[in-house]
């Protein structure tokens, strides 16, 4: 990985793709730069057959406390459209491969935004997520109000979104943001070792169940059925399908090879 | 730097005295802010491995100062803005926090001793839940840490009876680590608490994490936080100190890393 970043580090260990944002001095505060780094970063990987999960986290005291402010206080409504300010979040949702984030510290607005696009989350005991976007006239632009209600359900996204009050780890835990709660000391440990299960799967599996369970989020049930089933059936077109199996019947263990 | 308090370190201890002497250290809006300080201030400091609370006086602390309180009082607002974020900030921190009850510790006093780790008692001292002769209730986390330390039965007589408590029936209950003679308070108290700034308190803060998390989890999730602690601890130069002076056969030196 040649190329370098401004906002973040990016690098390869085994089958994992790792992001670190970078930059701890503004607690990782999310400008533009830094999410067109991150979709460079991860179309990056997600074009390296090498790769088959990807890592995302936060260097320093917070995963990310949020947008840069300076960068947008003094926008009209028109840039935003202009500049089609959140085309690289949308792209972000395209990445194919699981995209297992660890979070510690603030995970607040872009943060938790950026955390919300993650497929599994991990989050260190004093992780502390939130929208205070309210607090300033605004409100999420880049998926919040929208990812978080599809999560939680109206009653707490609309509580959460109309006070910014903070969510606690262990809140998150419950209201099944988060995946785990981890000491902080081990997080980025714990996280990297759920990925490289994760990445020791048949690749083309992990890439249709997440297909299918984001499917699940905006699909009416008989629809994301037919769909799951088209997903099921191709699987059986895989090799690593028989390896499966085969290894199953055979009582060893498989040696998958994402075809 | 605060005025109701005074925090001094030495040693590897902050010393956190409450310092109303004249008021036999009644909270005051100002005190509770600045015991919330100092204890923050000494959760940062990379010196400071162990605090001790402490009373100027003859008391360790009566309470809510009642001068403070009128008909126009909310009491729930001055607990949400002054009691809890004192009482959150004494149980995030990681270190040992030691009350060293040097007389009466009442009400919210009471409540203050409760949220600590260790009570050491001298002779003099004493704890009274006083809310209820006031027609209040036992305030600060009094509730929270009270059944937890000495059993929900003998908590509730505590907290309705309001009888006072000496120091040997506080030591009976569960109330203190220690009962300590006047004449050998200040040196006992000292040594006790060098003696937990010179431990490895690294892994003293995951004892009382892990302490802390246990009243909410299932045996599954405390041993997964076991294993992590251990995971942490086992990093630490500590350890490696511990089992080398352990082979070496002499005294370890630990430095809380």
């Amino acid at each position: 990985m040649s190329k370098s970043y401004e906002t973040i580090e990016v690098s390869q260990q085994g089958k994992l793709g790792l992001i670190a944002l970078n930059r701890p001095k503004v607690l990782n505060a999310i400008n533009s730069t830094m999410v067109s780094e991150i979709l460079a970063a991860m179309e990056g990987f997600e074009a390296d057959s090498a790769v088959k999960a990807i890592v995302l986290s936060g260097n320093g005291r917070a995963f990310a406390a949020g947008a840069d402010i300076d960068e947008m206080a003094n926008d009209h409504a028109i840039d935003f459209e202009l500049r089609n300010q959140f085309k690289d979040w949308d792209r972000l949702a395209m990445i194919k491969k699981p995209i297992i984030g660890a979070v510690q510290g603030f995970a607040l607005g872009g943060g938790f935004e950026l955390a919300l696009c993650c497929d599994l989350l991990y989050a260190a005991d004093n992780s502390e997520f939130g929208f205070p976007e309210v607090n300033l006239g605004v409100m999420p632009g880049a998926g919040g109000t929208q990812r978080l209600t599809k999560l939680v359900g109206k009653t707490k996204a609309m509580e959460w979104l109309f006070t910014g009050k903070r969510i606690s780890a262990r809140e998150a835990l419950r209201h099944g943001i988060v995946n785990q709660l981890i000491a902080e000391e081990l997080l980025l440990e714990e996280t990297m070792k759920a990925a490289e299960q994760i990445s020791s799967q048949a690749p083309i599996a992990i890439r249709l169940i997440k297909e299918a369970v984001l499917k699940a989020v905006d699909t009416p049930l008989n629809e994301g059925m037919e769909f799951e089933r088209k997903n099921f059936y191709l699987l059986f077109s895989t090799e690593d399908q028989k390896e499966g199996m085969n290894a199953f019947l055979e009582k060893r263990k498989p040696q998958f090879k994402g075809k | 730097m605060f005025e109701t308090v005074k925090y001094e370190v030495e040693n590897g201890v902050a010393w956190i005295t409450l310092n109303r002497p004249d008021k036999l250290n009644a909270f005051t809006e100002q005190m509770n802010k600045e015991v919330q300080h100092s204890v923050k201030q000494a959760s940062r400091d990379k010196e400071v491995r162990c605090l001790v609370i402490t009373g100027e006086g003859r008391a360790f602390c009566s309470g809510q100062d009642l001068q403070g309180v009128n008909e126009d009082m909310n009491h729930g607002e001055v607990l949400r803005r002054f009691y809890n974020p004192m009482v959150m900030e004494i149980h995030r921190c990681e270190k040992p926090i030691i009350a060293a009850v040097n007389g009466v510790a009442a009400g919210a006093g009471m409540s203050l001793a409760l949220a600590c780790d260790f009570r050491l008692l001298s002779e003099k001292a004493s704890f009274l839940e006083a809310f209820i002769h006031v027609g209040l209730v036992p305030d600060a986390g009094n509730l929270y840490f009270l059944p937890k330390l000495i059993g929900h039965a003998k908590a509730m007589e505590l907290a309705v009876l309001g009888e006072k408590i000496n120091a040997e029936e506080a030591k009976e209950l569960g109330l203190a680590t220690k009962v300590i003679p006047m004449e050998q308070w200040q040196a006992e108290i000292t040594a006790f608490a060098e003696r937990l700034a010179s431990m490895p308190t690294a892994a003293i803060a995951v004892i009382k994490k892990n302490l802390k998390a246990s009243w909410h989890s299932t045996l599954e999730e405390s041993l997964e936080r076991d294993a992590q602690g251990q995971r942490i601890a086992g990093l630490t130069l500590d350890h490696k100190e511990g089992v080398a002076a352990f082979m070496q056969k002499r005294k370890p030196v630990f430095q809380g890393k």
